[in-house]
């Protein structure tokens, strides 16, 4: 109990129980207008259509949301001191060392990937697959009004993306890792000799393949072995197209938009598919070459 | 006593000073609505008329409009900030605090800066999250949201480089920690994927430039105040332009579309 209030009290840590309790009520919140949009047939934006005046009607509100953002805020700041810590020391290295926290769920991710693609590659894929969605998503409907039925597929990735892999992980990140970057349960103590016992494997292990030969050389059946499965992975892309070629989302979608959608979709289902491998089978990579390891 | 204030009142808006800067009396009409928007050089930023599922807000959530208030006590808290701090490493931690224990409003001022801060963060994403649910992305809005995109990664790259400034253990460890990645770039990192095919070292790769050297020291503390205080804001409010006159170009805010059948 004692460490999870010490974590929570942490003055730091207060925007992320604030992130925690926002992302939950606007989640609900927009889902509740969804589904009401969704059983009336019309969404209820379409009822207030009609125009009003700027001043006063929208000035107004503006107004009184910043005056209370400015009251919370100057409550916030009177209350609660910015931290500062010791001195600088570059030969002090505190345990854990964390990153600010929104980027937890990247250093999250750094236990499972080699940091070329958790501190990289995805942050650069996340970033440029923002940027396609506009190009990518060529459902004309739900322009301008809250609703799920009428895109489930994008709503469901989108917010797979959000709530489970950047906000769910800033909060792991946050209350459950402690020195050695080791799992605490959040009202445990944090102790800073455990050591927990590596016994991670590579893939081709599984199959009886070691990675490397007797005389530490890589195997070149392992190195296969791998990037065949990363090849299965990715052809699955390419099995779902030839299957649903037909459909008229995959035509409308034409195979370049289609080859982005299926290829950013597929890297981000394959970060929870490698979490769970090595939460249950220790798998450390899928694929070690002499350059890289994934 | 009222009738003597309506005089005052009525000689003081007869006056050529008052009538050359406010232009329009302020009886309650249309016209004067109106004109109280477009003959305001901040709040013509607005159209005269909208919509009114968009002055809801529990549609808009007003993020966007929130983001922007944090972006402005940022700018001003941050200037007083740059009154007291210098960005060398033997001075910052000292000047921290100083500025938390003898300035006057200095805690305040601190405080706030880094407290909007952390909250724009927030607002940033949440107010992503609602452009998303809304699908206010769809045309022709797309560019628009492509600017957002940049917007947030601007916002977090602010909240970043500010990290280090207090010179203190959190900072330069988180930062430690953020900018170590660096090094694992593809083609361009000492450590990254045929980086050192490419004759990528520690003293000059991508993570040497951002630093200003082989670890997180003085020359990093000025590289990231430059980009903390003039570099990135200046970026950040030519992106804030581009992305308000857009939302203007088109359209206005996003909503249902009026031609579409009923169904
Ligand atoms: C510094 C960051 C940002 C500021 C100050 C800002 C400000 C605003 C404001 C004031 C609006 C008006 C409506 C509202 O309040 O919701 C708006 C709309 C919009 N923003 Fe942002 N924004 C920022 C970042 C972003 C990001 C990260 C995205 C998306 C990735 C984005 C995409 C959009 C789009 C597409 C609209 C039009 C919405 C509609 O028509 O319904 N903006 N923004």
């Amino acid at each position: 109990m004692h460490n999870l209030i010490s974590i929570l009290s942490k003055p730091d840590n207060v925007p992320i129980v604030l992130m925690l309790v926002l992302t939950i009520f606007y989640t609900w919140h927009s889902l509740s207008r969804a589904s009401k949009n969704d059983a009336q047939g019309s969404p209820d934006e379409a009822k207030l259509s009609d125009k009003v005046q700027v001043w006063p009607y929208l000035v107004k509100v503006e107004f009184l949301a910043a005056l209370l953002v400015m009251a919370i805020l100057t409550v916030w700041s009177i209350t609660l001191n910015a931290p500062l810590e010791a001195p600088a020391n570059p030969s002090l290295t505190p345990n854990p060392s964390k990153a600010p926290w929104y980027f937890l769920g990247l250093q999250e991710i750094l236990v499972y990937f080699d940091p070329w693609i958790a501190g990289v590659t995805i942050p650069t894929l996340i970033i440029l697959g923002l940027c396609a969605i506009p190009y990518i998503d060529i459902n004309p409907k739900g322009n301008g009004y809250y609703t799920f039925r009428e895109r489930r597929f994008a709503i469901l990735t989108f917010c797979f993306g959000f709530l489970v892999l950047w906000v769910s992980l800033i909060v792991l990140g946050t209350f459950f890792r402690g020195p050695g970057w080791n799992l605490f349960m959040p009202w445990e103590e944090w102790d800073t000799h455990r050591v927990v016992a590596l016994t991670n494997v590579d893939w081709s292990e599984l199959f009886g393949v070691s990675t490397r030969r007797i005389d530490d050389s890589l195997n070149p059946a392992a190195m296969a072995i791998g990037a065949a499965t990363i090849l299965a992975w990715f052809s699955l892309g390419f099995i779902f197209y030839f299957w649903k070629r037909k459909t008229d989302i995959i035509r409308k979608l034409g195979p370049l938009r289609y080859s982005i959608v299926a290829a950013l979709f597929l890297i981000m289902t394959a970060l929870p598919v490698k979490i769970i491998l090595r939460l249950t089978l220790n798998i450390k990579y899928i694929l070690v070459t002499p350059w890289f390891n994934v | 006593m009222l009738g003597i204030l309506d005089t005052l009142r009525e000689k003081v808006q007869k006056t050529e000073v008052y009538k050359s800067v406010f232009r329009h009396n302020y009886q309650d009409t249309q016209r004067n609505r109106a004109l109280q928007i477009v003959d305001n050089v901040f709040l013509h930023l607005h159209p005269v008329r909208i919509s009114r599922h968009a002055t809801n807000i529990g549609f808009t959530w007003g993020m966007g409009g929130i983001t922007f208030l944090l972006f402005i006590v940022l700018t001003v808290t941050g200037v007083i900030l740059m009154f007291y701090y210098r960005p060398a490493a033997e001075y910052a931690y000292d000047d921290m605090k100083y500025l938390m224990n003898d300035v006057a409003f200095g805690p305040l001022m601190r405080n706030m800066h880094r407290w909007a801060a952390h909250a724009m963060v927030i607002t940033v994403m949440l107010h992503m999250f609602r452009v998303f649910l809304t699908g206010s992305y769809k045309a022709p809005r797309q560019f628009n949201w492509v600017v957002g995109v940049l917007l947030l990664t601007l916002t977090l790259f602010l909240s970043f480089t500010g990290y280090l400034l207090p010179w203190d253990q959190l900072a330069i460890w988180a930062v430690t920690v953020g900018t170590n990645m660096a090094r694992a770039t593809p083609l361009l990192g000492s450590e990254g994927p045929f980086g050192p095919e490419l004759g990528m070292k520690i003293n000059n790769d991508v993570r040497f430039v951002l630093l200003g050297g082989t670890q997180v020291g003085p020359p990093t503390l000025l590289r990231f105040y430059v980009l903390h205080c003039i570099f990135l804001p200046l970026v950040g409010s030519t992106l804030m332009i581009v992305h308000f006159w857009r939302i203007r170009k088109d359209g206005g805010i996003s909503g249902p579309d009026p031609d579409a059948k009923k169904n």
